[in-house]
């Protein structure tokens, strides 16, 4: 149906639409504004008056950095940098790459599975608002996730205490989480409400270890190492790695091409999915 | 006063719209128009393809075949969604957010959304507004969905089963909220299983048996078709010699059993008795809503087979 006939078969709803000009553009915006910033705070004030769900993303990587980075690293080098500051950048990346998959993903599944989510699909709600709320908050929580453990770093290891390093390190671990969002809205919609919290883990963990998140690449059996460029997140932990001056030979470009093409296959694969999902109904 | 829109066309319509789960039909070629400012009931025992009906219209799922239009247009348009709002039998609310934080994110999806005192005021929610959804009775959890629901000021409300549950003095609270918005001109939609609440707060019945419309009309037509009396008895009367008799509505045989429905028991079994004196194992019940329309469905699959 071309615009106009849609138009003229329901007359009153584009009222502001027909007044026309910058106006209704400009009101249209600041709704979408709106709807994003009422939806955020919903998911924030989710999250914080239940924080059971969001505890475990956050205490999980600094539990590991504790363990690997500051008590088994301790006065240890890798490479150029010490133990605590390289793995500062792959446990932060680590973080952050949960924050995308649990907060964003499994959160989308599991909401999919829920008759609040079927009674927003039959809203006028603008699923982009939807997803960019779930974004903000993974956002927010990698930036909960970076600060803490970049203060454990500073105050328990040997990460020196150079402010540009670090904030450029923080940084690069906040705009990687874009990328692992996307991923985590593929999964979000692909998967099964029950079954993605455990698949989830299962993507998650492995691809982690093999991206030389846990313990540095070159300690790695070879095989990992093969198979590590094939993994998003190692182009992830490489390009955090690199701010800090400790990624390997590679150049920067290849690991910001395979994270595009990584992010154009899973929105591909979010759209299919999206509109396979619309005529199931779970629960 | 009571304010009919305005307007051409019908607000929904369904033109012989199939619902196809693999094997199952949910909803078999059905058709249906929805005037404006119109209240419909849509009545039926579970698995009669009510809430398949009420999410087509909704533009949530996908008819198999046949066509579905709203306000003229695909429901699955968010333009078109911005004038329902809908009500739904398991919506979940999350348990952490307050009553006045659910409605004002509501509100926002709309692009004329109502007051959010209005909202609160209209839904019974007054006093309510801070509390959280998961702190709740289960009755004022059901007027947030309804607060929701009309959050929206839409032309065209879906309201899925909205007394399920609930005790008496409620469920009446609830109708005259319901009725505050028919006379606000508003169609609306209503899918339940009481014919009594059919009755009360719709202008039209449509009754749903296994995926296909078995009757709709007046909740006087309804009522009355089902008030009707059950007659069992085994008779030389022919199936159409009973059927001729005043006040039989249907007549079929049950392997050596006639069976009747009848507005009214006793003068035709004064007829029967006559025409047949050695009539024997006679045996007259009152007949619900779903036994009527049950029984009228399934004397047709036996003309169908015959």
């Amino acid at each position: 149906m071309s615009r106009q006939e849609a138009v003229l078969a329901t007359p009153e709803i584009d009222e502001t639409t027909r007044r026309g000009g910058d106006g209704a553009t400009d009101r249209r915006g600041r709704r979408l504004l709106r709807c994003w910033l009422l939806e955020s705070r919903a998911e924030f004030l989710k999250v914080v008056r239940m924080p059971a769900y969001a505890i475990p993303t956050i205490l999980f990587p600094a539990m590991f950095y504790i363990l690997f980075g500051l008590s088994f690293g301790a006065g240890q080098q890798a490479g150029s940098v010490s133990m605590s500051t390289y793995l500062l950048a792959t446990y932060g990346a680590f973080g952050v790459l949960g924050a995308a998959l649990f907060g964003f993903g499994v959160g989308v599944a599991i909401e999919r599975g829920q008759g609040w989510m079927l009674l927003k699909r039959a809203s006028p709600m603008p699923v982009g608002v939807y997803f960019a709320a779930k974004m903000v908050m993974a956002l927010l929580m990698s930036i909960v996730i970076v600060a803490l453990l970049t203060g454990l770093g500073l105050a328990f290891g040997d990460v020196p205490f150079e402010p540009a390093t670090l904030a450029g390190l923080a940084g690069m671990l906040l705009i990687g989480a874009l990328p692992f969002c996307a991923f985590g809205l593929l999964l979000g919609i692909f998967l099964g409400p029950n079954s993605a919290p455990a698949v989830v883990n299962l993507i998650y963990l492995p691809m982690a270890f093999a991206s030389g998140m846990w313990i540095p690449l070159p300690a790695l059996p070879e095989f990992f190492q093969r198979l590590a460029p094939y993994l998003p997140a190692y182009h992830y932990s490489q390009l955090a790695l690199g701010t800090i001056g400790a990624d390997d030979s590679r150049p920067a470009l290849l690991h910001v091409a395979a994270l595009c093409v990584f992010v154009v296959l899973c929105l591909l694969g979010a759209a299919w999915a999206w509109r396979r999902d619309e005529d199931r109904t779970y629960g | 006063m009571r304010r009919i829109p305005n307007e051409r066309g019908f607000a929904a319509e369904l033109e012989s719209a199939s619902k196809r789960y693999g094997d199952v039909v949910a909803l078999d070629a059905v058709d249906l128009q929805l005037r404006h400012g119109q209240t419909t009931a849509i009545l039926g025992a579970n698995g009669a393809g009510k809430t398949t009906t009420v999410k087509l219209l909704l533009g949530l799922i996908r008819p198999s075949s046949g066509t579905v239009r709203l306000y003229g247009d695909d429901p699955t348009r968010p333009r078109v969604r911005t004038r329902t709002g809908s009500m739904m039998q398991i919506s979940s609310l999350p348990a952490t957010l307050r009553v006045v934080e659910l409605i004002d994110l509501w509100r926002s999806y709309y692009p004329a959304p109502l007051d959010r005192g209005e909202v609160v005021e209209l839904a019974g929610l007054s006093g309510l507004e801070r509390r959280l959804y998961g702190k709740l009775s289960g009755g004022q959890q059901q007027r947030v969905c309804f607060a929701l629901a009309l959050s929206g000021d839409p032309d065209l409300l879906f309201l899925d089963e909205p007394t399920v549950g609930l005790d008496v003095e409620t469920r009446r609270n609830f109708w005259a909220q319901i009725r505050r918005l028919v006379e606000q001109g508003k169609t609306i939609v209503l899918t339940t299983h009481y014919l009594e609440e059919a009755d009360a707060l719709s202008d039209r019945i449509v009754v749903l048996h296994e995926g296909s419309i078995c009757a709709d009309g007046t909740p006087h037509q309804i009522k009355s078709a089902a008030a009707s009396r059950r007659i069992r008895c085994v008779t030389r009367v022919r199936v159409d010699e009973a059927l001729a008799i005043a006040g039989v509505r249907q007549a079929y045989h049950d392997k050596a059993v006639l069976e009747i429905l009848a507005a009214e028991a006793e003068p035709v079994v004064r007829e029967l008795l006559a025409r047949d004196p050695g009539l024997s194992q006679l045996e007259i019940t009152g007949a619900g809503i779903e036994d009527a329309f049950l029984d009228l469905t399934g004397s047709q699959r036996r003309e169908d087979a015959a």
